[in-house]
């Protein structure tokens, strides 16, 4: 039998890991945010982020993360779709995975590679009597490589829940004479919205983010919130600063998640249960 | 063809996959305002049939005519028939109005006529009150209701019915069979109706269609086929009757083991093998030295309306017997039968030659 202490004592490692990884990491950052260059107790970084650098950074980040997710979700929502009416759903499913698996830092080398200025890519622009022109450091290289990482991540949820769709459903409407985009409006589309939104959700917060990428595609062209944390604390030293928009980050990460949460109607939403 | 056809299938067939037919060239003409039946057991292909007429996939080779127009390539949304799934399938995100509702909108009429016809249908389904329920709050058979007023609203020329009452209870069951065939009737649309209960089909419809494996072994009234079922299959499925093997000595004469009976079947080849039907009911329970065959009772069962007797004759066949008369288990008791309760059945017969050999008895051999 199990008691109420037993219990308890199992839930420690859980509880101490909550506390080392996430508590803490959170109450440093809150912390460090409230002191200057020189360490003295400020506000200053607070009235600092709204000024107009921060704000135009803030906007910016929010712009282009929007971008990454949304066309990430044009690609993602029709490959999941013709995924699930594949015979070896499961195989394509997986061969889309893998590539998520490969270090990420590999996969944006890679590309500066091919995008580079004697890359393939500008090798074959040759063969049509193009210039060699650059296409690393721009925005359509940062939003390209961008989509490209994060489109197994909008996939998956978003396959599972059209997996999960009842296909009689889809015949009912047909039968009770919608279209096939009535069909995909009001049937398909508000059943798969949860798949959506933890897609949305799996790549608009980390595309808020994102340093790496940006640096390394984008060079200075891109600047985001991401960049700015990187650059306060590594170039700048001022801990400050990048604490309080690391925590301006957090905050923005939990209205996204609230904005986006499952409204949750149990088991029976995706339709398949009777 | 008459005019009155509606639905024709001609020489359809159809597979899923390369090695099996799920229907084996199947050709049936519907008449408008009729209720039909199709009966059979799990699997024969009634759901296909109606996926059929419904538009959600084509026959792999045959035609199906929509008041004489080929449809085989109308797809499902242009076609004037509504479906009652049989999983339901209801809309988990909308809630009872809505989902009836949904065709309705689609047709994009006013918010008052859609408010007045969603009432009317929830009326019909005695799910007046229910309207901001979601599905997931309903019971089974409170959502099969909802997918019967869901297909109703839309005034379809034809409605299919995929076991739409399965999941009721005995009372609500008959009590939606008679509203069904009471709306069927008053609106004069043509139904379809799936079951594997041959009770229901024998009560609701005007044309009952046994299938088999992917085939039509016959069609008829309730009437016809109760009472003269094509061969074994047929007979079996339709009821308890007691089925044995016998010959056909001579026109009106029947051999079962070495008695012979007196019967209303001619025209047979003389000594000709046939199966034999004798319905339970048709069985009088008499004494011994009164009866046509004497039988000895094995088991008795009290059924409510009847009892249901289990008896055995000398031969070792078994004789079911339904009868308001009580017997004694192990006693030895006489069973009297109409010649007309005999139903001899040839083998290997078509519906075709079994219907000629039918008219060629003439009416007065049914007059009763
Ligand atoms: N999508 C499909 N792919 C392959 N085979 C199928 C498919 N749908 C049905 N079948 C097969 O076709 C045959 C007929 O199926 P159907 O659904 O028409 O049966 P049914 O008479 O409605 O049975 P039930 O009374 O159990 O509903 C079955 O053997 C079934 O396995
Ligand atoms: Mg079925």
């Amino acid at each position: 039998m199990q008691t109420k202490t037993t219990k308890a004592f199992y839930l420690i490692p859980y509880y101490v890991w909550i506390v080392l990884f996430v508590v803490a990491p959170i109450a440093l950052i809150a912390y460090y945010s409230f002191f200057d260059l020189s360490g003295n107790f400020t506000l200053d970084n607070y009235q600092n982020f709204f000024t107009s650098v921060y704000l135009k950074l803030t906007l910016s980040s929010f712009w282009y993360a929007f971008l990454i997710t949304f066309f990430t979700l044009l690609i993602a929502y029709p490959t999941a779709y013709l995924l699930t009416k594949t015979r070896h759903k499961q195989l394509w499913l997986l061969l889309i995975i893998i590539p998520s698996w490969i270090n990420l830092l590999l996969k944006t080398y890679a590309f500066i590679g091919i995008f580079g200025l004697y890359g393939p890519v500008n090798a074959f622009l040759n063969v049509f009597g193009l210039e060699e022109t650059q296409i690393l450091f721009t925005d359509f290289s940062f939003v390209f490589v961008s989509v490209y990482i994060f489109i197994p991540f909008m996939i998956l949820p978003i396959f599972n829940s059209l997996d999960k769709l009842n296909p009689s459903l889809m015949d009912a409407s047909r039968d009770l004479g919608a279209s096939s985009w009535t069909t995909f409006s009001k049937v398909i589309l508000p059943l798969t919205i949860n798949g959506v939104k933890a897609g949305i959700q799996a790549v608009f917060i980390p595309s808020l983010s994102l340093f790496m990428i940006t640096r390394l595609i984008a060079g200075n062209k891109v600047i985001t919130l991401g960049t700015a944390i990187e650059q306060q604390f590594l170039v700048t030293q001022n801990w400050g600063m990048g604490s309080t928009i690391a925590v301006f980050l957090i905050i923005f990460m939990v209205i996204i998640m609230i904005i986006t949460g499952q409204r949750d109607k149990g088991a029976y939403a995706n339709g398949k249960n009777k | 063809m008459s005019d009155n056809t509606i639905i024709r299938f001609e020489n359809v067939t159809k597979s899923y996959d390369a090695e099996t037919t799920v229907l084996k060239n199947i050709n049936l003409e519907l008449e408008r305002g009729k209720f039909y039946t199709l009966l059979g057991p799990s699997g024969c292909g009634k759901t296909t049939i109606l996926r059929l007429i419904a538009g959600f996939m084509q026959p792999t080779s045959g035609s199906i005519y929509f008041n004489g127009k080929l449809i085989n390539n109308v797809p499902a949304n242009e076609r004037q028939v509504n479906t009652v799934f049989q999983d339901y399938a209801l809309f988990p995100h909308l809630n009872v109005f809505e989902n009836v509702a949904f065709g309705l909108r689609i047709k994009k009429l006013g918010k008052k006529v859609i408010e007045q016809k969603v009432i009317e249908a929830l009326k019909f389904v005695n799910l007046v009150g229910y309207e901001k329920r979601e599905i997931a709050e309903m019971s089974g058979g409170q959502r099969q209701r909802v997918a019967i007023a869901r297909a109703i609203v839309n005034d379809p020329e034809i409605i299919l019915l995929d076991e739409p009452l399965s999941a009721l209870d005995l009372k609500l069951r008959s009590e939606m069979q008679y509203e069904l065939r009471e709306l069927q009737q008053r609106l004069g649309k043509t139904f379809i109706f799936v079951t594997h209960d041959q009770e229901e089909a024998l009560a609701m419809s005007d044309e009952i269609f046994v299938l088999n494996e992917g085939e039509i072994e016959q069609s008829g009234t309730p009437m016809d086929i109760y009472d003269e079922p094509i061969n074994r299959y047929v007979a079996d499925f339709i009821g308890e009757s007691n089925i044995v093997s016998g010959t056909m000595v001579a026109d009106f004469r029947v051999k079962i083991g070495d008695k012979e009976f007196e019967c209303v079947d001619q025209g047979l080849n003389p000594n000709e093998k046939v199966d034999i039907v004798i319905r339970p009911e048709d069985l009088e329970i008499t004494a011994v030295d009164k009866g046509k065959m004497k039988v000895k009772v094995d088991t008795q069962l009290f059924r409510g309306v009847h009892y249901e007797l289990s008896t055995y004759d000398d031969e070792g066949n078994e004789w079911l017997v339904h009868s308001t008369k009580k017997a004694d288990v192990g006693a030895s008791i006489g069973l009297d039968f109409d010649p007309e309760a005999i139903h001899v059945m040839r083998l290997n017969e078509t519906e075709e030659e079994f219907d000629k050999r039918l008219e060629s008895y003439g009416e007065d051999a049914y007059a009763n």
